[in-house]
């Protein structure tokens, strides 16, 4: 084992806690992750010791915070290996992400009878920004379908791209299936073409290494939340050939540079994008997530999550009735499954009772689920604090819960 | 029965049970015995759509008491469904108005009452309640 799991679950203070009377297992990683004590202590520590209102003040504690935060820019900038951090915008999750670009590039770029390309597997967050936009603008959106398997048809996809098409935006990862989505080719293909791509990268961030500049792709948008980081605080990464292009989004203090009633001119980059007052304080947890993920290794945390992936559906499998949703070939630690003809709801309801942490539902992507005529699944999202103790324990609960169900 | 001495007696059944696991194999239970929903009465105007599940509920006026009929797709929602009507439905429309539902805090299904759970049961006694007020308002005309 590459790394020490009683020690690393150490790191996660809520892991150990009784839920309904059962230990709780939580495998609900791909709705948000949990933080380990280095993120809490960052957090915390900033309010005991450095909080002060950033970019500001000249005094002591502004400065401080100020650069603490700032470290962190081009902390995540070298995660990504973006080329400068003046392209990592902050924001409130994936979802402010796609609509400061929804709103920003699509007023500055967009013109009626322009198309954008989605995916069927897309999260609502990665679609209904574009369809607001798509009203606005008179603008048209196309979708790529998914196979029975749960992979994009990229024949469909080659096939939407034209001369209209002016962004495509695709999940790096899918939430409900694990799928992971070719995005290198996706975005080779549509830069032939001439055309910008998005990539939600709300499910990678923590499962793979990310290298915006081998990806070449336009933009990547994450949460902090799903990379145990704090809550509140995501980014947006854009190429700054676009940003500086690109109308800001959000009017405010800090993202001008003079402000009068005969005009307004606006910051330079990152801060155009920036208005108000950021998160800060979860902005520096964010920068203790990166440190802690770099510490265990995101290829040591790939390794360990797939092991367990393999490890589980197999257990699973033998349980009665199980159906898995999606077989993509490549994929995270991700499984969806129904229970015979047991509704997800049922099925959730129970194991909350013996303790166990899953998501039932539709996992905000409805236009999948339509797509398989399914209502819901039941998702096992795993992380790399959990074991295969836990898988275990999940498969004997899954076997009692089929029987009653049954 | 009164709609009180109906609780009571639901409460008791459940108190037999001190393990969740069990309260709710009696509620599968009292799901799968709920008498067929006539598929007529399958309609939009009697849905209650929720988050994850949905639920179908119909009443109808007989002798001056309201018989409902009730569904859902989820098994345990259904065991709800089914508490419901064996509490409520067979009054008149009074006795529900008047009617303080105290069973589901007893019974420990209190979180199914979260309001934010358009599934739960806080949607489902609203319908009841609007069904009994309509059904009052013609009876008064
Ligand atoms: C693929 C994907 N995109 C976007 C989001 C939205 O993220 P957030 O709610 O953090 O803005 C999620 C979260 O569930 C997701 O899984």
């Amino acid at each position: 084992m590459a790394f020490d799991i009683r020690k690393i679950r150490d790191d996660f203070p809520i892991l150990h806690q009784d839920v309904n009377g059962k230990p709780l297992v939580y495998l609900d990683n791909a709705a948000t992750t949990q933080k380990p004590l280095q993120v809490i202590d960052a957090e915390a520590a900033v309010y005991k010791t450095i909080n002060s209102n950033i970019h500001r003040g000249v005094h002591h504690l502004s400065n401080v915070c100020t650069e603490a935060f700032e470290e962190v820019r081009k902390k995540t900038a070298d995660y990504i290996n973006a080329e400068s951090s003046d392209e990592v915008i902050f924001t409130r999750g994936t979802t402010e992400s796609v609509n400061l670009l929804s709103s920003s590039f699509g007023e500055t770029f967009l013109k009626e009878g322009d198309e954008i390309i989605l995916t069927e597997m897309e999260h609502h967050s990665n679609i209904v920004p574009w369809q607001l936009l798509a009203q606005r603008r008179g603008v048209t959106v196309k979708v790529v379908p998914v196979t029975d398997a749960g992979e994009l048809d990229m024949q469909g996809f080659s096939e939407l791209l034209n001369e209209k098409t002016s962004l495509v935006a695709v999940t790096h990862i899918s939430n409900v299936l694990g799928t992971i989505n070719p995005v290198e080719e996706i975005i080779a293909l549509s830069h032939t073409a001439g055309v910008p791509v998005m990539i939600d990268g709300a499910q990678a961030i923590h499962h793979v290494l990310v290298d915006v500049q081998k990806l070449d792709c336009d933009f990547y948008a994450f949460s902090g939340h799903k990379m145990y980081a704090p809550t509140g605080v995501g980014v947006l990464y854009g190429k700054r050939k676009w940003l500086q292009q690109m109308n800001p989004y959000q009017g405010g203090g800090e993202m001008i540079d003079k402000v009068s009633f005969s005009g307004t001119t606006f910051n330079d980059l990152p801060y155009k994008f920036e208005a108000g007052t950021p998160n800060y304080a979860g902005v520096i947890g964010l920068g203790a997530a990166i440190d802690y993920l770099r510490n265990i290794g995101l290829e040591d945390v790939w390794a360990y999550e797939h092991e367990l992936f393999e490890y589980a559906l197999k257990q699973m499998s033998a349980v009665p009735g199980i159906r898995f949703v999606g077989q993509a070939r490549h994929h995270t630690s991700v499984i969806s499954f129904l229970l015979g003809d047991a509704h997800p709801f049922d099925v959730g309801t129970l194991l909350d009772k013996l303790g166990f942490a899953l998501r039932t539902g539709h996992h905000c992507a409805q236009p999948l689920m339509d797509r398989f005529r399914i209502s819901g699944t039941v998702r096992a999202s795993f992380a790399f604090y959990n074991t295969r103790e836990e898988v275990d324990n999940l498969v004997e609960a899954l076997k009692r819960v089929a029987m009653m169900l049954g | 029965m009164t709609i009180k001495e109906k609780q009571q007696e639901v409460i008791e059944e459940f108190s037999a049970f001190d393990d969740w696991m069990d309260k709710y194999s009696l509620l599968i239970e009292l799901g799968n015995e709920l008498d067929s929903f006539d598929e007529a009465n399958r309609q939009q105007q009697n849905l209650i759509e929720g988050c994850q599940s949905k639920v179908w509920l119909h009443a109808e006026m007989n002798d001056g008491k309201i018989e409902i009929q009730g569904d859902s797709d989820a098994i345990i929602v259904k065991g709800i469904v089914a508490l419901l009507l064996r509490v409520l439905s067979g009054h008149t429309p009074d006795e529900i108005l008047d009617s303080d539902l105290f069973f589901i805090d007893e019974i420990g299904l209190k979180e199914h009452l979260s309001p934010t759970r358009s599934n739960g049961l806080v949607a489902m006694v609203r319908q009841i309640k609007a069904y009994a007020l309509a059904f009052k308002a013609r009876q008064n005309k």
